[in-house]
């Protein structure tokens, strides 16, 4: 079962690198769209599968532990979001900082359910 | 950084910071029970003080050795090792128990922390090695 985690956390880990890179070869290093893109999409993907199979009560099934807990997982990050947003308080750009705090919180979790839904789950 | 040595780093990171996060989930679980996401609310702050440290480290080092190390620890250990759509799917998950005021919590708490995490873990090292 750690091995389903662990090897879909490598997958996920490298794709997050894939699309980090591919943004900002596209949209520039000024603001971190690699690391808003790569957990907008992961919560949407979380939100479909949660919506589609349910959420786990107890033991969880092998597809979960690979999909959910290792790709997204894996996949979507939260420790670079919190350097990206300091870093960008701390060089003086106050409202990126915090545009990008609430944009990943509020579309985040807004594509998450918008999932949910999509995948025939109920709130 | 696109190539394949990167990838490979990255890969083996991620693989041990998500391994890392489902046994600490486990574990906050069997301590503390399933009603409150503790294991990742944990990840996450550890995860968070951890990438500031080390860049904070690698700021202070600026010798190729500390670079060396940052695909593996920053993109591969730390990213796998914290979760926004579990973050994500667990607000979500407490909504749909009928549990608004503990999601609301989770959020409100979450946030902060994660910051006050990354701020303390690059406090920490500019102190020691600035």
């Amino acid at each position: 079962m750690l091995l389903m985690v662990a090897v879909g956390g490598a997958l996920g880990g490298m794709l997050r690198l894939a699309v980090s890179n591919l943004l900002a070869r596209l949209a520039g290093a000024g603001f971190p769209w690699g690391t808003l893109v790569v957990n907008l999409s992961g919560a949407l993907l979380a939100g479909i599968l949660a919506g589609s199979f349910g959420v786990p009560h107890g033991e969880a099934a092998a597809a979960w532990l690979f999909l959910v807990i290792g790709v997204l997982g894996g996949y979507t990050t939260v420790s670079s979001l919190s350097l990206q947003s300091l870093a960008l308080w701390q060089s003086g750009r106050h409202g990126a900082a915090l545009a990008n705090l609430s944009l990943t919180l509020g579309a985040g979790l807004a594509l998450a359910a918008l999932g949910w839904w999509l995948g025939g789950g109920v709130l | 950084m696109s190539s394949w040595p990167a990838y490979a780093a990255v890969g083996l990171g991620s693989a041990l910071g998500s391994s890392l996060r489902y046994l600490v989930s486990l574990a906050s679980i069997a301590m503390l029970g399933p009603a409150f996401p503790w294991g990742t609310l944990l990840v996450n702050l550890v995860g968070s003080w951890l990438i500031a440290a080390f860049a904070a480290y690698a700021a202070c080092r600026r010798d190729g050795h500390v670079a060396r190390w940052q695909p593996f620890l920053v993109a591969g250990f730390c990213g796998g090792f914290t979760t926004f759509s579990l973050f994500g799917l667990e607000t979500l998950h407490l909504l749909g128990l009928g549990r608004p005021g503990l999601a609301l919590l989770y959020v409100l708490l979450s946030v902060p922390l994660w910051l006050a995490a990354a701020w303390l873990g690059d406090r920490f090292v500019r102190r020691r090695f600035g």
